[in-house]
Order: C-alpha cells, then structure tokens, then sequence
C-alpha cells in the first residue's frame, strides 16, 4: 500500500508535465520569447517599423496614381495596391526575415543547446516562436492596416466572406513563412551571416511577387519565378480583400485565383515542414 | 573501478570510450568510474578531451565506440526523465539579452517537475542583487553563475561543470567553491572540468588526468603521480647561502638543523610538489604541454 502511494506521487509530475503541463509550457515559451523581442528595440524597429516606413515613403511616391483604366469605377491608386502588398510582406518579415536571421544568433550563442539541455519537449520551442511570430504578426498588420485606413483611403473588408479570405490568407501565409524561416535558420552557419543571407532573398521576392511594381506589368519570366514561392500568392490574396471586385480583371489571370492561393500557401505549409525537419540544427556545425 | 560499488550502483561509468573528428582523435580510450555523491574533477591541457568526453555524457554528441552510462541510462538515448535529473552547466556562458536574471531561472524551473525555489538558486549562486537586471549587463562572472543557477535549478541528482569557474575573480571563485561544496553535502554527483589545479585540490574527492585523449592518472588529490610519497625539499639558508636537502626524513633533518644552529633556522621551509607540479610533469611526459 505505501510503496503504491509513493509511486503515484512520483508519476504525477511526470503526467502533468506531458498534458496539460505541455500546453502552458508552450504559453510560458511563447511569452518569454515575445518579452525578449519587444525589449530589444532593433528587432522592433526593423521588423514591425520598417515595413511601415516603407509604406509611407512609397505611398508619398505613387502619390494618388490611378492604376485603373480611365473611367473605370471603383478607381485604385497605386498606394491602394502597394498597402497590400506591403502586409504580405509584413507577414513575411515576422515570420521569415525574423526567424532565419534571430535563430542562427541563438544557436550561436548557445541558448538552443542549452534548451536542448532540458527535459522542455522540442514541440514546445517551436509552439512558443510561432506563438511569438503570431502575436508581432498581428501587431504589424494592425500597424499597417491603420496607416493605410488614415493615409491611402484603405477600406477595411465590407462583408464577412472578405474578413473570412483576409483570415484566412494571413493564416496560411504566416504559417508557411514561420516554417520556412526555421528551416533556413539552417543555411546561415554562423548568428553573423544572417541577415546576409536573408536580406536578399526577402528583397527578390518582394521585387518579383508584385509588392513593389503591379504584378500584371513584370516580364513574364519573373511572374513565373515569382509563382513559385508564396509572397505572390499572398499578395494576390489579399487584393481580393482590399481592391473592389472589378480590379480582378487586372490580374494575370483574369481573376484573384483563391483557390490556387490556397492551394500554393497549403502546399507551402507542408513543404515548409518537412524543410523544418530536414534543415533544422539545435548546434553549429564544429559542435558536431 | 571503485572498491566495493558495482556498475549498476555508478553514478556515471564509461569504459573504452572512443571519439574521433574528421581529422583527429579527440577520445581515445577513456575509462571512468564516479560513485554517487562523489566530487571527480577532470584535469587536462586544451583539446585534451575533456569536453568532447563531457558533453558525450550530457548526451550532446555521439561516440564512435565505448559503453557510456549515466544514472543507468546510455545518454545517447537520453529521454526527458533523465534529462530532469541531470543538471548541465556548458563551458561557454549563455545570455538571454533583455531577460531579467529572475526571469530566466523562473522560466527554467517550468521545465522540470520538482524545481528548487528559483529565488533562493539566485540566492544560493549570489546574484539576488541582480535579480532584477537584464543577463546582457552582468559582468562575466556574474553570468556564469547563472549558468549555475540554470543547472541546479532542477535539484539534479548528477551535475555537470564545464570549466565553471573560468573568468572569476578569486573571492568569487571561492563562493563558488562553498556552493559546490553545499550541492555535493546535500548528496550531488558532481563531474567537473578545470584548469585550476587548486579549485581541483579544494572541491574533488578524486581527480583524473586526461592527455591525448586517454586516462593518464586517476587518484585522490593528495595521492596524484605517487605525490604523498615523494621526497620533501628541507630548505634554509647558513653563512654559505641558500641551502637544501631532498630527504625522506625531513623532520629527522629539520632536528638536526635546530640542533646545530642552537634554535631558530634562517629561512626554514619544508616542501613536496604541489598537485601542479606533479600535473605538469605528467602532461610533459606525454608530450602534450600544458597549451
């Protein structure tokens, strides 16, 4: 009888550190990782600040360009055009640019082996950076849409359907660039090479996928190319929620394509996954 | 082995353990039995092995051959449980930038299921007055010992010190040394890496010297390289200058020496090699200077 009584008082702990314990561990991670980026001001002006910025000097540039052919009602401005394309990339900073150039740095400062360390289960770091990457994501988008709502005549979605595709787009977008992010965290060998590593990949895509110049008016090779990876296809998906209806004759295909964004963003999500499993490393590579 | 403990009683036990990188041999052969509750502090030059052996242990790295065990457990195969009862202190010193010193620990101790009381780890380890700063302004020492903190926080019945003690000044060193004393009084296994011939001799209960990757001496501190058998120096200082006399006998000669200067000797003083000296000629014998 009293050995039973001791053995249930050591497997308890043990139970409720797998379950429930598990879930709250993972709370616990994503709030620490989140006071860590917010205490540290580069990472908050240049990964929730830039983008805003970079909206504003382009927005004082395109001005209140017409992109609309003339006549045509309800007319979109470049500005109207760039904003969303600037939240795609909002969503890509946080999660790609963020993780591929700040886990590298961990990694070399050892703070990933010293986790590993612990009996804290691998699932739980990775739950606490997409619970992290979620809460700055909302944050820039939030940001943008303000600006963008006060400064370039944004409308917010008017119906349902448009909040649920917003939703849903933003959903799939930052999850398939929070996994590609870890997984290139692999690539940098040292914390240094980062964002050397980083930047310009960032840089391309925005370029190719339609955030910086329409879409429709890039060389056919470079809308290929740019097909391949998911900025586009977020880009697309969110002018389906901010550019009136009529605009969708503009595109490429004639159309917002939403089931073919799903399908590229879902695509990525899994791809992105396994890439996370194959490309990630807890040590530098000397540490073997 | 340890008289009178069998293997499955050894806290950790490795035998024949063999490690090479792409181009060397880092872990030749190393043998090593620690009962539980001991101090075994392992000495040896840089790229000696001690790490690699290590961090083997704390199942950070694999092996090329050898039978490794801890608590009963091939680390290789490390699962949580085990992970909870082993306690780590790596030989670089991590940082949590803007986290305060309270905070990391706090978190830490979510970790693990039966946690000591994150205050009085930042109390035990003598950092309660930076409690409340960020880990980036600690100084290098101060850092270590949250190092300390993050490996004793879970009550660890095994405890691992990569050069802990590296880059303290020597009040904090000896602070240290109490904490390590009062971790291995409360019944802590305790493995640990140094430079410090003296932090070995005040901490360890026995010590073992790597060279080249192999086990060249295991011993008590007093007992190393035959070191409490060896001859005295009897040395003081008559008319002629400074004398000696390497002797056996050294009170014998310290008697005649009151005797014939009729009381006080110029300059006595009677020595046997320090644990460095004999560690020192140890690694010099086997070609591997202290780097």
């Amino acid at each position: 009888m009293s050995t039973q009584t001791v053995e249930q008082e050591t497997a308890q702990p043990a139970a409720r550190q797998a379950g429930a314990g598990g879930l709250s561990l993972a709370l616990a991670q994503g709030g620490i990782e989140f006071k860590q980026f917010v205490r540290t001001r580069e990472s908050l002006v240049f990964t929730l600040l830039f983008p805003v910025m970079l909206m504003l000097i382009f927005g004082s540039i395109f001005g209140s360009t017409i992109i609309t052919p003339p006549g045509e009602n309800p007319a979109v401005t470049l500005s109207q055009y760039f904003v969303t394309g600037m939240i795609a990339s909002g969503i890509m900073a946080t999660g790609f640019q963020n993780l591929a150039i700040t886990i590298p740095i961990e990694r070399d400062r050892g703070v990933l082996k010293r986790y590993r360390g612990t009996p804290m289960p691998k699932w739980v770091f990775f739950a606490g950076k997409i619970l992290c990457v979620a809460a700055l994501a909302f944050i820039a988008v939030v940001l943008l849409l303000g600006v963008a709502v006060a400064l370039y005549d944004l409308r917010l979605p008017d119906t349902g359907q448009k909040w649920f595709t917003f939703g849903w787009v933003s959903v799939l977008g930052l999850i398939a660039c929070t996994l590609c992010g870890i997984a290139f965290s692999g690539v940098a060998k040292t914390g240094r090479a980062g964002p050397a590593v980083v930047t310009p990949i960032a840089l391309i895509l925005q370029f190719t996928s339609g955030v910086f110049f329409e879409y429709q008016d890039l060389p056919h090779w470079m809308q290929q190319f740019a097909a391949l990876f998911p900025l586009k296809w977020m880009c697309q998906g969110l002018r389906s929620v901010f550019l009136p209806e009529s605009f969708a004759s503009q595109e490429v295909a004639g159309s917002y394509e939403l089931g073919r964004v799903a399908l590229v963003l879902a695509a990525w999500c899994v791809g992105g996954l396994i890439l996370c499993l194959l490309g990630f490393r807890w040590t530098t590579k000397r540490e073997g | 082995m340890v008289p009178g403990v069998t293997h499955e009683e050894l806290a950790i036990s490795v035998s024949g353990l063999r490690k090479s990188y792409a181009d060397n041999v880092a872990v030749a052969g190393v043998d090593l039995a620690v009962p539980p509750g001991e101090v075994f502090a392992l000495l040896g030059p840089n790229g000696a092995g001690k790490t690699t052996t290590v961090e083997i242990l704390e199942g950070f790295r694999t092996r090329d051959s050898g039978q490794v065990s801890v608590l009963g457990i091939d680390p290789a195969k490390a699962d949580r449980d085990w992970r909870r009862r082993v306690g780590i202190v790596l030989q670089g010193t991590g940082e949590f930038d803007e986290l305060k010193v309270h905070e990391v620990v706090r978190h830490f101790a979510r970790f693990y299921p039966n946690p000591a009381d994150p205050d009085e780890v930042i109390e035990r380890v003598g950092l309660s007055e930076k409690a409340n700063s960020r880990t980036h302004t600690l100084s290098g020492g101060q850092k270590r010992r949250l190092d300390v903190a993050l490996g004793i926080v879970n009550q660890p019945e095994v405890l691992f010190l990569d050069e802990p003690t590296t880059g303290f000044d020597p009040a904090a060193r000896r602070e240290f040394w109490d904490l390590i004393r009062g971790l291995s009084h409360t019944g802590t296994t305790i493995l640990l890496t140094t430079h410090y011939l003296d932090e070995a001799e005040a901490l360890a209960d026995r010590v073992g010297v790597i060279a080249r990757g192999t086990m060249i001496a295991v011993s008590t501190p007093a007992e190393l390289g035959g070191r409490h058998l060896a001859t005295a120096t009897v040395s003081w200082r008559d008319d002629g200058g400074p004398r000696s006399e390497e002797t056996d006998r050294p009170t014998e000669v310290v008697q005649r020496l009151a005797a014939s200067f009729g009381g006080e000797v110029p300059e006595l003083t009677v020595t046997r090699p320090t644990l460095e000296d004999v560690y020192l000629k140890m690694i010099g014998e086997n070609g591997q200077g202290a780097a």
